[in-house]
């Protein structure tokens, strides 16, 4: 069976970037993801990636990684779903849906996505109005009411950007502060299309075909009310995507993997970059750097066994 | 190449009208992940040639067809069957997701 220098899980620009020296570095290389891009591709414009001073969007960047990682020979399959990993003597075992790969080491990169608030009406009103990414979806709530829920730098983000296209926006926050940084703040105070909605938090979505109201309940007070919405866009952070790997690896009490600063976790010649990692910035520039410290770590680790 | 339908009477004609089922994929170009989504959609067009007709169309361009099957998010592909919608699908999705739902209705 085939062996790989190096196995990627992971194809936003962690893993990408860590293909792009490891292929550089002649490490035979397999990037393996469901599609590639990333969280990116729901990012409307990036415009602190150093270099691209004009901004770009997501999905460019994203183009610009993958043609860059192939350039220098990293294989990358899309259309799998990892849903093992194992440890094979010396090499990782990579068990996806579609079938094995063996690596000599392993690069995880798998990112992370968005937290669900876990409550009825959620799952079923996907793209019925529930969305977690409003580049996508905020078109189709022109002259529209909406609902916002979250407290940090995302949900203050995409409620200003949704006023673009809704009516009215709402923003559902558990705690009577915001966690977003205060210049975003200001301007979500500013503006007359937000309406604050604090110290509530969403029991159910309720509607028929498409969402039509929230239950909310004040945490203060415990009283209910319903809130009439056509759409809810969920921003309450993100969970890394770890499950495969947790028993190879150590992580924070948010569920983050533990790595030092050559990006080694606990298990030897495995390295976890982007945004499974804990760390305190995550951002496309902070994922690259992670995927290069990666790729060099791997390269000596498949030195010094040699 | 995944045929684009540009207008309403287009998307009557060779969707709702259609003798074979049609996938529809609704996108726009400021989308990400639509743009993503492309060229497996373009590979699906080629893959069911004469069996199953792959179109596209563009939610900017016909926002009263989107309107009409209620699309709040896109990528959205639907599966329409004699003019009816027999399967949908929402977000950025592995080409074998969209072979399933197409095997399934083939397979009827």
């Amino acid at each position: 069976m085939e062996v790989w220098d190096v196995i990627i899980v992971g194809a936003g620009p962690g893993g990408l970037a860590a293909g792009i020296y490891a292929g550089r570095s002649e490490l035979k290389t397999l990037i393996l993801d469901r599609m590639p891009g990333g969280q990116l591709l729901i990012t409307e414009e990036i415009e602190n990636y150093p270099g691209f001073y004009e901004s770009v969007s997501g999905f460019e960047l994203s183009e610009k990684f993958r043609k860059h990682a192939e350039k220098f020979g990293a294989k990358i399959e899309v259309g799998h779903t990892v849903n093992e990993v194992s440890l094979d003597g010396e090499l990782f075992l990579v068990k996806t849906d579609q079938g094995e790969f063996r690596g000599k080491t392993l690069i995880w990169a798998a990112g992370s996505n968005p937290r669900k608030l876990g409550v009825p009406g959620e799952v079923e009103f996907l793209g019925r109005g529930v969305s977690y990414c409003a580049v996508c979806d905020g078109a189709f709530f022109k002259d529209r009411v909406v609902a916002v829920v979250g407290g940090g730098d995302s949900a203050l983000e995409e409620s200003l950007y949704l006023t673009k296209f809704a009516k009215k926006v709402y923003l559902i926050h558990r705690r009577d502060k915001f966690r977003a940084v205060k210049v975003i703040q200001s301007r979500v105070k500013r503006n007359e299309k937000i309406e604050l909605l604090l110290n509530k938090v969403v029991l159910s979505i309720n509607g028929r075909d498409f969402v039509d109201s929230l239950t909310l309940k004040d945490v203060k007070t415990g009283e209910e009310m319903e809130l009439p919405v056509d759409g809810v866009f969920i921003f309450i952070g993100n969970e890394p995507n770890v499950s495969p790997i947790l028993h190879l690896v150590d992580t924070d009490p948010a569920g983050f993997i533990i790595t030092d600063e050559e990006m080694r976790t606990k298990t030897p010649g495995l390295f976890a970059v982007g945004d499974v990692r804990s760390k305190p910035l995550r951002q496309v520039v902070t994922a690259a750097s992670d995927g290069a410290v990666a790729a060099m770590s791997a390269t000596k680790f498949l030195e010094e066994k040699e | 190449m995944a045929q684009e339908i540009r207008t309403v009477e287009e998307f009557e004609r060779e969707v709702l009208q259609s003798e074979i089922p049609v996938l529809v994929d609704f996108w726009a170009p400021w989308c990400g992940p639509c743009r993503m989504l492309a060229p497996t959609i373009d590979e699906l067009a080629q893959e069911y040639e004469g069996r199953v007709k792959v179109v596209k169309v563009n939610t900017d361009e016909l926002p009263m067809v989107a309107m009409q099957y209620g699309i709040r998010g896109i990528p959205t592909v639907m599966l329409f069957v004699n003019g009816d919608v027999a399967d949908v699908k929402v977000g950025l999705q592995p080409k074998a997701v969209f072979e399933s739902m197409i095997e399934r209705v083939l397979g009827e």
